[in-house]
């Protein structure tokens, strides 16, 4: 009798393991487990048995039951498993295909690399100063201490308003005075960013229009040394950690001593190559330390207090940093060009 | 300025190779542009493009081997046997005798004469030299080989300036100056290093070799070696027979001149053509030549006049000169044979008859110095740069001299340059020089005298030079300085520190450049730096207090708003703030009268595209849009910028306007369908929504309105608080053809930016979330076509009340149910109460208010 049982069991748990489609696990559990299964036909006539074999015949009988119950429902994940996954292998895609176009708004690169610079700089707690892009010639010169005439004028070809004394600002140094005059004697530490107008033809290496981002800082201990690691601090954030700096003697009539500031190659790593003229070396920065006429003219007492001012163009660090080779192609604004940032 | 090392090294010894001469003249402010090898070998590197490393200035030449270009003598000239555009040489290159081969057209004079009397010195190339090809345009490098001439063996050849990349002239072979030695290498007796300086307007005075001499010797610690000054006169006095009479000494303080009899013109000797073509300046005559050389030498521009035509004019009376300023429309015919209009500020040497030459800029025709010239006065004076600079440019005349006179030239210069020149007429010309200089000085050059504290070195600089040291500096530059206590405060302690110590510095007699006071002071530590070396001062970090921070809120504006344009995908162009108010008129449909606009007008326009500054940012934008029409079918473009209006005051005001276009279908072309119908009109009320609500601002509307630029029936303004700060739609079609887009809508808005920055404000609410569920539930009104849906929807908001959540429009019909006239408007609200479930009743009542409102005071009618 438990014997028979025990058989059955066996094979009916070999049976299931070969069942593996929905029908085939129907039609075992019709056939092990059903009404008219073997084993509900001897859990139905378990009365039937002697007094003396039904504990044992029953309790053998309903584990058997169990066990397969069990199995059946583990048998049944297996298969509907097996199943889905039929069902979604037929699904594949082909992940090649080409994603869903969606329209990408982009910033200008110049508005990308003043802001890059913008951020540098506030960090080292310079903010933003605005001044008019079309300026008074005392403004942009005269009160730079380059006076009317003075050969330092032929460093920038002006464009003039027909309103006398009134012209396109040649670089955002006039935003030096309006910062001066509405902070002395205040200390002071602001860039002054915007469009600057020169009166050049328009070629891959010049535009008649660019950015330039000033910078001045004046307070009552400002050094050239300052100037010397602000600025090597502003070029190992812009274009690196390892970035190095030299600085050689230069002339602006606005700033003494001034200096000119080149950032080691970081085409060629300083070894020379076409974009760095093979000197390893790519200027970036004209700076100095503020005039004392003009710390004058702008409020300041040039015995108490020092200052140093910078320039850069944004235009010309983001054509270094992206290989530009082609000036115009910012104001150009070609679509190819703009959406390759 | 170009600098022959070979001539450098007359005022100055050095043995550093010509690279760190090089360099340490452009960290010190005199920028090496580039460096021009004859016949030498670059350091290291390579030039001309050649492979290999190169650091520092720009180099080009060609170096001579020293093996295989020798100097050569050529002592007899044979005619070739097959060929008469040829000839043969006979040379000696210091080892043994060379028949050559060379068809040099300069040596066919010399065919068939036998031995000849005075043998020629030629560059010598051996075989395996390599030269530039003569031949081709360029430089070329080619290397000698043997070959076979019409049956004359030919191996080595005589070199053309060409060849040896010292000119392009090919016209003949070089010919060399007697004394060359024939075996030496060239390059031991013609190569040379030249140095093309930039000289910045702060370093005028070293405009010249003596001044770039001492700049090496103050950065090599080498001697200064000037040129001696003095000269042997022994003729006739001149101040008998010259008066000089200066009427504006504000632009002429000095004049001097001397006088030199019996000179002889001539060519100059071949050592000073040599360094006059090296340094830029073409060789003329000895006379010419002085002048010139000694301008290059000295910094002093010389003049020289004919004295016989001056004499001539005085017709026997002593010759006087007046300098003086131009009178109207007075002329004069300068040397090069113009006849020149002077400007009231042109400085002029005039004898009584009138104008002689433009000081300091151009001689005159009638008095210059001829083949026939036998007696010379030269000039030496010193002249306002200001005017000088006026003239040049008034008169398009630039100049070395004139280069030299208006950066300024220091008045003591006259002296020395005259002293000089005539030294060299004398002895290269043999003429007499008169016992006396004419020298009239009416404005005295100040002596220039700085007193500089230690102290104040180091409150600029941040570091501590040791007195000794600064003044051992400004010494190498000429400066006088004496060390003294500063007379200062009582000190507590008796000891005496650096910042004690006071320099009193009294400035060199070349320079014109430095201040008196704190300007001096900043002028002497810019001399201090400079030379000390920037490298060699520390990087240190600020150390005064931060100042107080300040944001600048209107900047803070405009990159919100790009920032929003761009997430709502459109490519931010930024576009020239010059244009021509035709290029703005165009945004009007043809033969539509313009709306006048003043422009900011450019007195210089560089092209007359770019002759005004712009008045409208769309006009800038519907550009790009056109240059980029034949490049895609699909476009969103917005910029961010200034305009320019005229304000009544000096300067224009520079109001920020928005402008965006849009146009093409709304999702581009892809593999799976897409949406690709045009956007329209609603499109781009959806983009300004977008921003409009991104940047807080308070329920901006938008009413229909009429804009000549736009289709009739396509425009709204934008409103927000009873402003207009802007118009958008769609533009007209004649506007969009303009601007290449024939046949498309072209979406366009204009907003004055100004008009906005009221409404942005730096704080905005936020309101809390409602616990309760919503009632939502769907309204279908019938309205007149003339009702607008923002009406409608105003309507339903006033009359539902706080309650209602949200108005969303989600169809609207037109056709025979709506009845003719009319259109239906389907609305799905939702009411949400902030602190309570909503109940059917509440629900029905707001819904009734609304019908109410709907029916009773638009005529709508609300289907139930
Ligand atoms: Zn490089």
């Amino acid at each position: 009798m438990l014997e028979q049982l025990d058989t059955l069991e066996q094979e009916a748990l070999a049976a299931l393991a070969q069942a593996n489609d929905p029908g085939a696990l129907a039609a075992w559990k019709q056939t092990y487990l059903g009404r008219s299964a073997s084993l509900s036909t001897f859990l139905g006539d378990l009365g039937k048995l002697p007094a003396a074999e039904r504990p044992l015949a029953g309790k053998r009988g309903n584990e058997v039951k169990r066990t397969l119950e069990a199995a059946y429902a583990a048998g049944e994940e297996r298969i509907n498993a097996a199943v889905l996954n039929h069902a979604l292998q037929s699904e594949a895609l082909d992940v090649t295909l080409p994603g869903r176009p969606l329209r990408r708004g982009r910033l200008h690169p110049s508005t990308l690399i003043l802001r890059r610079i913008y951020a540098i700089w506030a960090e080292m707690g310079f903010q933003i100063y605005r001044s008019p892009n079309v300026e008074l010639d005392d403004y942009n010169f005269t009160l730079l201490n380059i006076p009317p005439h003075h050969p330092a004028r032929d460093m920038w070809d002006t464009f003039y308003t027909t309103e006398e004394g009134v012209l396109l600002r040649t670089h955002t140094s006039p935003g030096q005075i309006h910062a001066m005059r509405e902070f002395a004697p205040a200390p002071l530490r602001v860039i002054l960013p915007g469009m600057c107008f020169r009166y050049e033809q328009i070629t891959a290496r010049s535009e008649i229009q660019f950015h330039q981002v000033e910078g001045l800082a004046v307070g009552p201990g400002i050094t050239f040394a300052n100037l010397k690691a602000t600025l090597a601090d502003f070029a190992r954030r812009m274009f690196g950690e390892g970035a190095r700096t030299q600085f050689r003697a230069d002339h602006f009539p606005f700033t003494e001593p001034s200096m000119e500031v080149d950032v080691e190659c970081f085409v060629c790593g300083g070894k020379g190559c076409p974009v760095c003229k093979f000197s390893g070396w790519l200027e970036i920065l004209g700076s100095g330390m503020v005039h004392p006429t003009v710390l004058r003219n702008g409020g300041y007492d040039p015995k108490v207090f020092s200052g140093f001012a910078f320039g850069m163009g944004p235009e010309r660090i983001a054509m270094l940093r992206h290989g530009i080779e082609d000036i115009r192609y910012f104001w150009g604004n070609d679509l190819r060009f703009l959406e390759q940032f | 300025m170009k600098v022959p090392l070979s001539w450098l090294k007359e005022y100055v010894d050095f043995d550093l190779p010509p690279e760190e001469i090089a360099s340490r003249l452009t960290f010190a402010g005199l920028e090496v542009e580039s460096i021009e090898y004859i016949g030498l070998a670059p350091q290291n590197g390579h030039i001309d493009g050649l492979p290999g490393e190169e650091r520092g200035p720009k180099a080009r030449g060609l170096a001579w081997d020293r093996e295989k270009i020798v100097v050569g003598r050529v002592f007899e000239v044979l005619p070739h046997p097959n060929a008469d555009r040829l000839v043969l040489c006979k040379l000696d290159d210091g080892r043994t005798i060379h028949t050559v081969l060379t068809g040099a057209p300069n040596l066919f004079p010399y065919k068939g004469q036998g031995p000849l009397a005075k043998p020629l010195k030629v560059a010598y190339a051996r075989e395996g030299a390599m030269l530039y090809d003569g031949h081709q345009p360029g430089n070329v490098l080619t290397t000698l080989q043997r070959m076979k001439i019409r049956g004359v063996e030919s191996y080595s050849m005589i070199c053309s300036e060409k060849e040896l990349g010292i000119s392009a002239d090919h016209e003949g072979v070089m010919i060399l100056p007697d004394d060359a030695p024939a075996g030496t290498p060239l390059a031991d007796y013609l190569g040379d290093v030249i140095l093309d300086v930039k000289i910045n307007p702060n370093m005028a005075r070293n405009a010249n070799m003596v001044g770039i001499a001492r700049e090496v010797s103050a950065l090599t610690g080498r001697k200064l070696r000037p040129p001696s000054y003095l000269f042997r006169a022994s003729g006739e006095p001149l101040k008998k027979h010259l008066r000089i009479r200066i009427q504006n000494p504000e632009f002429n303080p000095r004049f001097t001149a001397i006088l030199l009899r019996d000179v002889q013109i001539g060519p100059s000797p071949a050592w000073m053509q040599r360094r006059l073509s090296r340094a830029g300046m073409r060789p003329i005559n000895n006379i010419v030549d002085i002048t010139n050389y000694v301008m290059l030498e000295t910094g002093q521009p010389l003049h020289a006049f004919d004295w016989d035509s001056l004499a001539a004019r005085a017709s026997g009376n002593a010759v006087t000169i007046i300098t003086r300023t131009a009178r109207p429309g007075e002329t004069i015919v300068t040397l090069d044979g113009a006849t020149r209009t002077l400007d009231d500020f042109t400085v002029l040497v005039c004898d009584e008859k009138g104008p002689l030459s433009i000081a300091g800029v151009m001689g005159g025709a009638e008095t210059e110095v001829r083949d026939t010239t036998v007696n010379i006065l030269l000039e030496a004076a010193a002249w306002d740069y200001l005017s000088i600079r006026r003239t040049v440019q008034a008169q398009k005349l630039p100049s070395e001299a004139a280069f030299r006179f208006s950066r300024g030239v220091h008045p003591a210069a006259t002296l020395r340059g005259l002293g000089r020149a005539a030294e060299l007429m004398r002895t290269l010309g043999g003429g007499i020089i008169s016992r006396d200089t004419v020298d009239t000085y009416p404005r005295k050059a100040p002596v220039v005298r700085v007193d500089l504290p230690m102290k104040e070195v180091r409150r600029l600089l941040g570091v501590n030079i040791p007195p000794r040291k600064v003044a051992q500096i400004l010494e190498s530059l000429e400066f006088v300085c004496r060390v003294k206590e500063t007379p200062a405060r009582r000190r507590r302690s008796g000891k005496i520190s650096d910042d004690d110590l006071t320099l009193q510095v009294i400035a060199p007699d070349h320079r014109l450049d430095i201040g008196t006071g704190v300007v001096g002071q900043a002028d002497l530590i810019e001399e201090i730096a400079r030379i000390y070396g920037y490298a060699r001062i520390p990087e240190v970090q600020i150390a005064d207090l931060l100042p107080i921070q300040r944001g600048n809120p209107g900047l803070e504006q405009e990159e919100a708003a790009r920032d929003l344009l761009v997430n709502l995908g459109l490519q931010e162009v930024l576009t020239y703030h010059l244009t021509a108010p035709e290029k703005e008129a165009a945004v009007y449909p043809p033969g539509m009268e313009v709306p006048a606009a003043e422009y900011i007008r450019l007195a210089n326009p560089i092209v007359p595209e770019r002759r005004v500054m712009r008045c409208s940012v769309l006009a800038s934008v519907l550009e790009t849009a056109a240059r980029n029409a034949s490049r895609t079918d699909r476009l969103a473009l917005f910029e961010l910028g200034p305009v320019y209006l005229p304000s009544g005051k000096p300067l224009p005001a520079e109001p920020v306007q928005l402008a965006i276009v849009l146009a093409g279908p709304r999702e581009s072309r892809d593999w799976r369908p897409s949406d690709r119908t045009p956007a329209d009109f609603f499109d781009l009320k959806g983009i300004l929504e977008g921003v409009l609500s991104g940047l807080h601002v308070p329920s901006p509307t938008f009413e229909s309105t009429r804009d000549p630029r736009f289709h009739p029936g396509r425009c709204a303004k934008i409103l927000v608080g009873g402003t207009a700060l802007g118009v958008m739609g769609q533009l007209h079609p004649q506007v969009a053809a303009r601007f290449e887009w024939a046949g498309h809508d072209l979406l366009a808005a204009e907003l004055n930016f100004e008009l906005l920055r009221p409404y942005l404000l730096r704080q905005y609410p936020v309101h809390s979330i409602s616990e309760y569920p919503p009632v939502l539930e769907d309204l279908a009104v019938v309205v007149a076509e003339d009702v607008p849906v923002e009406r409608v929807i105003q309507k339903i908001r006033s009359s539902g009340g706080e309650i209602v959540q949200s108005v969303l429009l989600f169809d609207v019909y037109r056709g025979e149910q709506a009845g003719s006239g009319n259109k239906s408007l389907a609305f799905a609200l939702t009411y949400q109460a902030p602190d309570r479930t909503l109940g059917s009743t509440e629900a029905e009542e707001i819904r009734t208010r609304i019908i109410r409102a709907l029916e009773g005071d638009l005529a709508g009618k609300v289907r139930r």
